[in-house]
């Protein structure tokens, strides 16, 4: 078991390595941040005219004096820099935003605030799938399974930023009618948190995690509940099920111990996966929310052509989907008896 | 998707025995109630979006005469924006942006998954683990981030063709697994074994016989593509980074419209109406296809 994980984790490092070095030549193919900059710096100075000292000194601080593999060597390894670049060191290199703008600093903040949404909504997805998957196979071509199914699909039709704008507005339109908040609509916590005590504190995220929750719950629902109802389906038809009944086991028994245990593998299995795929979905939810989160930073890093800062993202995110898989793998082993990794 | 075309060597005999077998997919179709209703549905979407723009008297940019948020009425059914659009005009012209990324994403990633699946199958060894580990690592990225990226970098000038070939380069990885897959079964079977006794070329083997046979999963693979593809051009042009104006997209307009839906319902409802019906019958017509092209599917369902 051990030599299977130390296995996969040594494949991984290629993978990623390959993987960020694609990705970091598609970053930089995707535009020149020093013209962003020189646009900002003259309609920053008076006369509109930017000294080249000025933007010399940039393109060096950025790194962008040198050619893209050098960049990427450096990137990575950090050999050769002013001491702020190199991920293998720990340092995630320059921001076109300011010079003192830490990334790392920045990303692990947000990842924080980031994983709990996350996690809360996962969780929660998947619990309510395989409720409804469950209910779904026992009912099987009956309406209840019909409207069920219908929901899954519709869930799995449903723009994630059209359901969490309509969360959102749905909210703001109950604050409104109340008179009061009920709904927080905006941010991860409330804007001045200081004169909180714990409890209040804990409160105030909890109440702030409701709608986003909500709304990125969707992306993980629609997969889990298919899945739940055809492996419970596939259960229920199976010939120990049969035994069981026939050895005159109560329905309820023969749901809870022996039917469902079985079925939950396969969605247990999915967590993983539906974690690493709801980093995606996040960053439409925290968009709309305005949530100070990874999604956002993403997405102002995008605009503010941060090369850097999105590859410290596509970094983070990459190495979560390969520690995704092998959790997938190793929770099927764990669960499931028959699968065995040598 | 290319029919499978028979080859000269055995033209006569295969291809009766192709149209018998495309019959019987198209009639066990035709009994998925839900997925031929979706299919109609789908191509009054299409109707809509493509002929409606030529008929109707508005187009989706901005006109003096038309009044500023006028609720849906005869002149205007879907209502106006608050500049001075019809929305009917806009919902058709996004979608029909939205369904000309989708279907060219659809046709470039089903394009090159499949040959790529194909070729990685057919030669196994050292190749197929090379392109699979290439998968693997194209699979890593977080596509939506690095096509918002790549989208990004062409701002200003992005067009509805840059969105889909961006999403079409970084979304073909999931169909190459699915074809490999079939293709490793495929194979081994007789008939190719037949092929390469008469001395058909490796490439003649993999585009005329081995595709063909994997026609079913690389359909549903494409209806799949569509779906995802509609959701992330929505979601691309959501955050700005996708279609711009004063061109528009279903996702353009609900962005615009994100905080109408209670004030102006018809600025928000319509065109997200439009992506989950898009969705929704897309992959309903992919799930009767799938039951359709599976032969070991009983022919009783629902």
């Amino acid at each position: 078991m051990y030599a299977y994980i130390a296995r996969r984790l040594l494949l991984a490092v290629p993978i990623l390595i390959t993987a960020s070095m694609l990705a970091f030549a598609l970053v930089d193919l995707s535009g020149d941040p020093i013209a962003d900059l020189i646009l900002r710096l003259q309609q920053s100075t008076s006369d509109g005219t930017v000294p080249q000292a000025t933007i010399d000194a940039e393109r060096e601080r950025l790194y962008l004096d040198r050619s893209m593999p050098e960049r990427y060597w450096l990137w990575l390894t950090g050999i050769g820099g002013h001491g702020d670049i190199g991920l293998l060191q720990g340092e995630w290199g320059p921001s076109v935003r300011a010079e003192g703008h830490d990334i790392g600093g920045e990303i692990g903040a947000r990842f924080l605030v980031t994983l709990r949404l996350v996690l809360i909504a996962v969780f929660m997805a998947i619990g309510l799938a395989i409720i409804t998957g469950v209910v779904s196979a026992v009912r099987q071509y009956r309406k209840t399974d019909y409207t069920l199914t219908f929901i899954g699909f519709l869930a799995l039709a449903m723009p994630t930023f059209w359901l969490a704008a309509l969360i959102k507005e749905t909210g703001i339109w109950v604050n409104q009618r109340v008179g009061t908040t009920i709904f927080y609509t905006i941010g991860a916590t409330s804007p001045d948190t200081r004169d909180l005590t714990l409890g209040q504190n804990l409160g105030d995220i909890a109440g702030h995690l409701i709608l986003p929750t909500l709304a990125l719950m969707l992306t993980g629902y629609a997969a889990a509940s298919r899945y739940q109802r055809s492996a419970m389906l596939d259960v229920l038809n199976s010939d120990y099920i049969r035994l069981a009944r026939a050895k005159g086991l109560r329905n309820h028994v023969v749901m809870r111990r022996h039917a469902l245990r079985t079925a939950l593998i396969p969605v247990a299995t999915f967590a993983p996966l539906a974690i690493a795929g709801a980093f995606s979905g996040v960053v439409i939810v925290e968009f709309i929310f305005n949530w100070r989160g990874l999604g956002t930073y993403l997405l102002e890093s995008i605009i503010n052509n941060d090369s850097y800062a999105v590859m410290g993202w596509l970094v983070l995110a990459g190495s979560l989907v390969v520690a995704a898989n092998l959790a997938a793998d190793l929770l099927y082993a764990a669960l499931d008896p028959r699968i065995r990794y040598g | 998707m290319a029919e499978p075309i028979p080859s000269i060597l055995d033209a006569d005999a295969l291809a009766a025995a192709e149209r018998g077998q495309w019959r019987l997919v198209l009639r066990r179709f035709l009994r998925h109630r839900l997925a031929v209703a979706s299919l109609v549905l789908f191509l009054l979407v299409i109707v809509f979006a493509f002929i409606g723009p030529l008929v109707w008297k508005w187009d989706h940019l901005l006109h003096r005469e038309i009044p500023s948020l006028a609720s849906p009425s005869a002149d205007h059914p879907f209502g106006t924006t608050r500049a001075g659009n019809d929305v009917l005009a806009q919902v058709m012209r996004g979608t029909q942006q939205s369904l000309k990324v989708a279907l060219t994403v659809a046709v470039l990633a089903t394009g090159i998954g499949s040959v790529w699946g194909a070729v990685a199958g057919f030669y196994r060894g050292w190749i197929d683990t090379l392109m699979m580990r290439i998968v693997d690592v194209i699979f890593v990225i977080p596509f939506l981030a690095v096509a918002a990226s790549l989208s990004g970098a062409v701002r200003g000038g992005v067009t509805w063709f840059h969105i889909a070939v961006i999403l079409g380069l970084v979304g073909w990885m999931g169909t190459a697994r699915v074809v490999r897959a079939m293709v490793l079964s495929v194979r081994e079977q007789e008939f190719i074994e037949a092929a390469r006794a008469v001395g058909a070329s490796d490439p003649r083997i993999i585009f005329r016989h081995l595709v063909p046979n994997t026609t079913g999963v690389i359909i549903v693979a494409a209806t799949l593509e569509v779906a995802t593809a509609i959701l992330a051009e929505a979601g691309l042009s959501f955050v700005g980074l996708g279609i711009q104006p004063p061109d528009t997209s279903l996702g353009l307009l609900i962005s615009s419209a994100t905080s109408a839906a209670f004030t102006r319902p018809w600025l928000f409802y319509f065109p997200g109406v439009f992506i989950i019906v898009i969705c929704l019958t897309v992959n309903f017509i992919g799930d009767g296809l799938r039951d359709a092209l599976d032969p070991r599917q009983t022919m009783v369902r629902r």
